[in-house]
């Protein structure tokens, strides 16, 4: 009995539980670049330096009211942080429409001539993010680290295997669900989020109907960078700030806006999640677990590991392959040509 | 004095004129179809007095005021609504939803002008959380009406509004578009199916490549052997 | 001319570079131009005539790196006698699981076909694990320090330019099967994965190429420097020139691949030109400038752009093993986005998209800059910095940022190029 509840708990901690935290970052990421595509009908592969631009923001900020004695108590001080991070970023972002962005629109660009001005944007991002505050990892989580600790939690069970809850694993999810719950009640039920909805879904009729474009261009850009950077933010939190990895993460997070079907909000999150555990089940070394469920003769020698973890960015690329072979509209039906 | 009015229109989309010289007018309450061979200009015309093109030459008046400057947008506010042919609907929102993006421009209560689209449209109440894409071509189009009577608006103009439903939904549209125009709004309508459309009509236009041929009410049209025997099949 | 004058302005620059620092150096410079310039050339065929957009260039010129490595060695007996017959039986198993598959696909139909591809995928994929798993760790374990892994076939390595050309061409085929004839987003989303994938293969896989401890000492198809020194014909060349027989050894290998490479690029260049202003080319920018036209006369638009996606890969591919024959060593490392993939799109749209001059030109231009941004970069904090006192924060961070203003600054350059010159220092000729 012991050896199933054993086996539970390690799953529930190492897969469960980062599978979770990590499905809703992706989620939160995939959903900026879904909105984007949905409005602006580009795949905008700035998004992932994005993401590190707002974090940085939030960073500095966060720097800045630790050194002044000022923090959220058990909470991390990111998140006070969090609205000037964000602010910032939309700010930046709404420029970059401005001097880049929109001489395409009004030209009718085709999509790749605006693919190629978001990689220029990438860069500029990049080296501006290198620039602001080097590219080395920068730990910026504070507050209380555990929730759960394992150790609290073999005494309390007798379990051989410990529970580790981290703080920042239950922030991301708690915040990704204010979130996307906020953002579907703006969609659904106010006047601007249906405009968008519409525009997204006929753009003739739209601006037939008085629909001002310029307005929803920029309430989308105001929304996916809010959503980046929380992305960035709880992903940095959970894991490490490094401005690299941003850029590593564009593909899981198209993959997953893809996979749910491209411009379909409800796809990128469902995506988010299919991508995340996918990741976590797949380069899980699965050795222990074997051991707790089955008789000691038939203990696997190696580790039992599917995919090692290096190869973890190779999994959203076989299932981006395996969505666009079988089914390109994704989950949710969204656009494909 | 029409109240809506497209006077010597020339004009196209690029450098050559589909439209030489055509008038088209409404008054309130009337039905007025514009019909013809294929290529004869006719949603061209319309357009054209919505503004979705430009005039080298004529002009359009709603009422006193000349509107031939105008953006279609402008338009609409104006007091005109349009009903495109083709993707008409908000596929992916509801009904309901569809006709609250009808009247977008609107700051005011608009759920009076709603009910009466209802009133107009009883199967749109029924249906009304349903999305527009899983509704028949016939309540589509009904949709699509509804959603352009949402300003409230003294002109409606409606492109090929049958085009690719069966007669019985024919029959009915025709019916609402009947029943619409009782309410005091001019309709001006492009129309395929000529002799249904001629049935219903106060006014007809015949436009043949871009210009004026025969134009007298729908009765006279129907009658007139000319017309008959090019357009009506005898 | 224009565009002689723009060419003549570029020696001029590579000259300078000889005249205030040093030949070497510019021929070193030069070098990478020229296999810039064909990297370039690829690209243009697959931007410029069909208006694709490969972000994944970085994973094709990694390809064309192992290719080098894998003709040119020489092969490590005792890695071969541990791992050839795991290794072998893996590739036969993979054959095996690949025909079972294709079979069942053939004989079923509908759900139970899906389930059955996945069963055979599953279930081949455990089986090739359990063959490929022991032979990798017996490779790996055979000094690991020098060797570790199974070597190459030692053949010549010019060889290896025309193979990594056809393992890139390889890598393009399935990528754009899988990818073209959807949107363009998705074509280059599923480059930059394959290309992320591609590296992420040779940094992990060992018993290949070494992984991250890189492969040294690859053959060379020029002399040695060290050779040069020591043969009476050189020192008696060095004497009638003048010069020292260290730097001139150097400058003459150095020459010796330029000529080389030069003889490449005029040789992709020529098949590029008479491609482009042939009726296949003619048909590949019609389909660019309107594809639905196009299909709509019949042209398989799909297949035009494999061919041109292939064809444009093979080609990095081809670049990608001259650099790694002229660095002598293979670094997976080293294959970075923004150093390959987004400096050879800066070339190409800022040199003339559509047009090869205009690319082999960019080629030239944006390496010289991008060379020389790093000592003109540390000049310029330095300085800047000079005029800070002593002990200034700014200065330090100034120091150390020299190296992230180049993605800035290539970035400007690409916006700027993009938005107000788009077609470019030569543009397409109509």
């Amino acid at each position: 009995m012991d050896g199933i509840l054993d086996a539970i708990v390690l799953m529930t901690n190492f897969v469960l539980i980062p599978g979770l935290a990590y499905g809703s970052q992706l989620a939160l990421g995939a959903l900026g670049v879904t909105l984007i595509f949905a409005i602006l009908r580009f795949s905008n592969f700035a998004h992932g330096d994005m993401m590190a631009f707002g974090t940085m923001a939030t960073i500095l900020f966060t720097w800045w009211f630790q050194s002044m004695g000022i923090n959220f108590g058990i909470l991390p001080t990111a998140l006070l942080a969090l609205p000037f991070g964000i602010a910032v970023s939309i700010g930046f972002t709404l420029l970059t429409d401005r001097v880049v962005y929109r001489f395409y629109r009004r030209q009718k660009s085709a999509p790749i001539v605006v693919i190629m001005a978001s990689v220029g944007v990438m860069f500029v991002m990049n080296g501006l993010v290198r620039l602001i505050i080097g590219p080395n990892d920068q730990r910026f989580d504070d507050g209380a680290r555990f929730i759960i600790k394992a150790s609290e939690f073999k005494d309390w069970s007798g379990l051989n295997e410990g529970l580790a809850l981290r703080s920042t694993q239950l922030l991301t999810v708690v915040v990704a669900i204010v979130v996307v719950a906020a953002l579907f009640w703006f969609l659904q039920r106010t006047r601007t989020g249906k405009a968008m909805r519409a525009y997204s879904d006929n753009e003739d009729l739209a601006l037939l109907s008085g629909i001002n474009p310029e307005r929803v261009v920029m309430v989308a850009w105001i929304l996916a960078a809010t959503l980046a950077t929380i992305a960035g933010v709880l992903y940095g939190l959970d894991k490490s700030f490094k401005p690299f990895t941003y850029f590593q993460l564009l593909l899981p997070i198209f993959a997953a806006a893809i996979v749910g079907g491209f411009g379909q909000p409800l796809g990128a999150i469902a995506g988010g999640f299919i991508i995340a555990f996918s990741e976590v089940t797949i380069t899980y070394a699965y050795k222990k677990f074997i051991i707790y469920l089955v008789p000691e003769s038939w203990a696997p020698d190696g580790l039992a590991q599917l995919l090692s973890t290096d190869y973890k960015f190779a999994i959203s690329f076989v299932i981006l392959v395996v969505v666009l072979l079988i089914r390109p509209t994704g989950i949710f039906k969204g656009k494909v040509a | 004095m029409s109240f809506l009015i497209g006077e010597n229109m020339t004009g196209g989309y690029g450098a050559a004129d589909i439209l030489h010289d055509c008038t088209i007018a409404v008054e309130k309450g009337e039905i007025a179809v514009i019909v013809g061979p294929n290529g004869a200009g006719k949603s061209t015309a319309m357009k054209a007095v919505f503004g979705m093109l430009g005039l080298r030459k004529g002009r359009v008046m709603l009422g006193d005021r000349d509107i031939t400057a105008l953006s279609p947008q402008d338009r609409v506010r104006a007091g005109m609504g349009f009903v495109p042919q083709n993707s008409n609907v908000f596929t992916s929102m509801t009904v309901q939803e569809n006709l609250e993006m009808g009247a977008f421009i609107r700051r005011d209560d608009f759920s009076g002008t709603m009910e009466q689209v209802f009133h107009l449209f009883p199967i749109l109440k029924e249906k009304r959380f349903q999305p527009a894409g899983e509704l028949s071509g016939g309540q589509r189009q009904q949709v699509a009406v509804g959603r352009a009577l949402m300003t409230q608006p003294k002109v409606l103009m409606l492109d090929e509004p049958t085009a690719g439903v069966s007669p019985i939904v024919m029959d009915e549209l025709f019916d609402r578009i009947l029943e619409v125009a009782k309410t005091g709004i001019a309709i001006l309508m492009v129309e395929q199916n000529a002799r249904q459309a001629l049935n219903i009509a106060d006014k007809g236009y015949v436009l043949v490549q871009g210009a004026n041929r025969f134009t007298d009410t729908g009765a006279a049209l129907l009658a007139n052997p000319e017309v008959r025997k090019s357009f009506l099949g005898g | 001319m224009r565009n002689l004058g723009l060419f003549a302005l570029m020696g001029a620059a590579l000259c300078a570079v000889g005249v205030f620092s040093s030949w070497s150096e510019s021929l070193q410079i030069l070098n990478l131009c020229l296999i810039s310039a064909i990297m370039a050339l690829g690209v243009n065929m697959q931007w410029g005539y069909a208006g694709l957009f490969n972000v994944g260039i970085m994973g094709f010129a990694a390809l064309g790196g192992v290719a080098a490595v894998l003709v040119a060695m020489p092969p490590v007996a005792e890695t071969w006698a541990v791992g050839s017959k795991g290794i072998g039986l893996t590739l036969v198993a993979l054959a095996i699981t690949i025909a079972v598959t294709l079979f069942v696909r053939a004989k079923l139909q509908g759900r139970a076909r899906k389930w059955a591809t996945a069963a055979c995928i599953i279930v081949g994929y455990f089986a090739i694990r359990e063959i490929f798993d022991p032979a990798v760790d017996a490779i790996e374990a055979v000094d690991a320090a020098r060797t570790g892994y199974l070597g190459g076939l030692g053949l010549p390595i010019m060889l290896s330019w025309i193979v990594g050309g056809a393992f890139a061409a390889g890598a393009a085929w399935v990528v754009g099967k899988i990818a073209l004839g959807l949107r363009a987003d998705y074509l280059a989303i599923a480059t930059l994965g394959i290309a992320e994938i591609i590296v992420a293969l040779l940094k992990n896989e060992d018993w290949l190429s070494r992984g991250v401890k890189n492969v040294t000492g690859l053959p060379r198809p020029v002399p040695y420097e060290a050779d040069l020194q020591a043969a009476p014909w050189f020192n008696d060349l060095a004497l009638r020139l003048g010069g020292d027989v260290i730097s001139l050894s150097s400058i003459f290998v150095k020459l010796c691949y330029a000529v080389l490479f030069t003889i490449v690029l005029m040789i992709v260049l020529w098949f590029a030109e008479r491609a482009l202003k042939s009726p296949w080319g003619r048909m590949m920018r019609a389909i660019r400038d309107n594809r639905d036209a196009a299909a709509a006369m019949g042209k398989n638009v799909t297949r035009r752009h494999l061919q041109v996606f292939v064809l444009g890969s093979a080609v990095v591919g081809l670049a990608g093993a001259m650099m790694t024959t002229l660095d002598g060593q293979f670094t997976p490392g080293t294959y970075q986005p923004l150093r390959f993939t987004f400096l050879i799109w800066v070339m190409v749209i800022v040199g003339g998209s559509g047009n090869n001059w205009g690319s082999i030109l960019g080629g030239f231009l944006i390496w010289f800059l991008w060379i020389e941004a790093e000592p003109v970069g540390r000049w310029l904090t330095e300085t800047l910095g000079a005029w800070l006192p002593a002990d200034s924060p700014i200065k330090d961070q100034l120091a150390d940022s020299a190296a992230y203003l180049r993605p800035l600054v290539m970035g400007t350059i690409l916006l700027l190029v993009l938005r107000f010159s788009p077609r470019g220092l030569i543009p397409e000729r109509h």
